[in-house]
């Protein structure tokens, strides 16, 4: 039975921890309406940049003379998983359900006989990986020190990602990130970057476009920007994903904190009320003893 | 024909500008070309320069553009930019970080000494610096 002293204490404790943890809710909810925004903002560039390359993939992407960032090299031996995480913890099971679905899929290409190679972008997923596939590591991106997601970030993890395509280190390149549905919800999701693809074939208004220069001038020139605004939206969806799970753990954190708090308190007032009723049963039977 | 058109501008951060325009003129990567209602269908790359939007209103709006591509069709005219200042937001330091940036990059291209990557960013230099001079002058 722990004395009055260690109940106290021990509830002063859990009510400061109760304070952190609604605090770093209060602040992952302005951050995530932030992150939110970014997203929403970023929206029609991507969509609009997918429709053209759909569009453009669709007329040029069967002849042979198809860049390679579209067609791929033609092997599919060397797989580059690029795993985006968070650069921090206390955000429920957001860093870990990545992890988990990368890892699943670098298990089944080596079971293939596959080469894996992974990136990763954020500290957390690199720690967790660690353990099992340190020797696959190529790279790490560390965004502990970008305060605002800009587009320049996606556009030297793009190039970098294009410098590696172009020096023959992979055949393949997938993304992992989580893709924001809710506050309560992110769904984990692998992507597959490198040959380009696109969602929604193209419709059929697109092959009456002029292309200036030529249709393949574009797409050269437009390929290694799609590459990054696929990076771009991934950040920035696995930025609103982190702010939301770091609100919802905290939420569920301040609400074990107060629960927590009730039991001890209860224990609290028991024990003291035990202490005085001992303390009067003493009193009196002394008394009557006399 | 109706005389005027929707236009976007818009950047991977953001969505600049959304309007009804009359013309539209726009720093093609072969040169110059103004789109107005009607226009065909077109894709096109952009240079670095400056687009400029004659509103409904015959009023007149300026951005500099440093890359991109801009997409015509019968809809009306979406701008991709990579990216996209109003004038009157680009300041001196901001034109000389652009100047910087080409320089950098040709300066990398004559050390892998690929000429037509050293070509592209000659081009890309001195189409940043025209660009400094037209809103200096401006």
């Amino acid at each position: 039975m722990p004395s009055l002293k260690d109940l106290k204490n021990r509830i002063a404790s859990v009510k400061s921890t109760r304070k952190i943890t609604k605090a770093m809710q209060m602040v992952a909810a302005a951050k995530l309406r932030r992150a939110q925004e970014a997203a929403e903002a970023a929206r029609p560039y991507a969509e609009r940049m997918n429709a053209v390359m759909a569009g453009l993939a669709a007329s040029v992407g069967g002849s042979d003379s198809a860049p390679r960032l579209l067609a791929g090299t033609g092997a599919d031996q060397t797989h580059l998983l690029v795993v985006m995480t968070a650069e921090r913890g206390l955000c429920g099971g957001f860093n870990s359900t990545i992890v988990r679905l990368a890892r699943a899929r670098a298990a089944e290409l080596l079971r293939q006989g596959k080469t894996v190679k992974i990136l990763t972008v954020g500290k957390k997923g690199r720690e967790q990986l660690k353990r099992d596939f340190a020797k696959h590591f190529v790279g790490h991106v560390d965004l502990s020190e970008v305060k605002k997601m800009g587009y320049d970030v996606a556009q030297g993890i793009a190039r970098d990602l294009i410098r590696r395509f172009d020096a023959g280190e992979f055949d393949v390149a997938t993304i992992f990130f989580n893709r924001f549905q809710s506050v309560i919800s992110q769904v984990p999701t692998a992507s597959q970057i490198i040959p380009a693809k696109f969602e929604g074939g193209a419709d059929g208004a697109s092959a009456l476009y002029d292309y200036e220069p030529s249709e393949e001038g574009i797409l050269a020139d437009l390929l290694p920007r799609g590459v990054a605004t696929q990076v771009f939206t991934a950040l920035l969806e696995n930025g609103a994903s982190e702010q939301g799970a770091r609100m919802s753990a905290m939420d569920n954190a301040t609400r074990n904190a107060g629960d927590m708090i009730d039991r001890l308190t209860i224990v609290y007032n028991r024990s003291r009320q035990a202490a005085i009723t001992k303390e009067l049963i003493e009193i009196i039977s002394g008394a009557e003893a006399l | 024909m109706a005389d005027t058109m929707q236009f976007d501008l818009v950047s991977p951060e953001r969505r600049l500008a959304s309007v009804q325009a009359r013309e539209v003129r726009i720093p093609g990567a072969d040169g110059d070309l103004t789109a107005m209602p009607g226009h065909a269908p077109l894709i096109t790359t952009l240079r670095p320069g400056i687009l400029r939007i004659v509103k409904a209103d015959g009023a007149s709006d300026d951005y500099a553009v440093t890359g991109g591509f801009a997409e015509i069709s019968a809809a009306g005219t979406t701008l991709l930019a990579e990216e996209a200042l109003h004038v009157s937001e680009v300041t001196p330091a901001i034109v000389k970080g652009f100047v910087a940036r080409a320089e950098e990059s040709l300066r990398a291209a004559k050390e892998a000494g690929h000429q037509d990557l050293v070509d592209d960013a000659a081009k890309l230099l001195a189409d940043m610096v025209a660009m400094g001079d037209h809103i200096g002058i401006s």
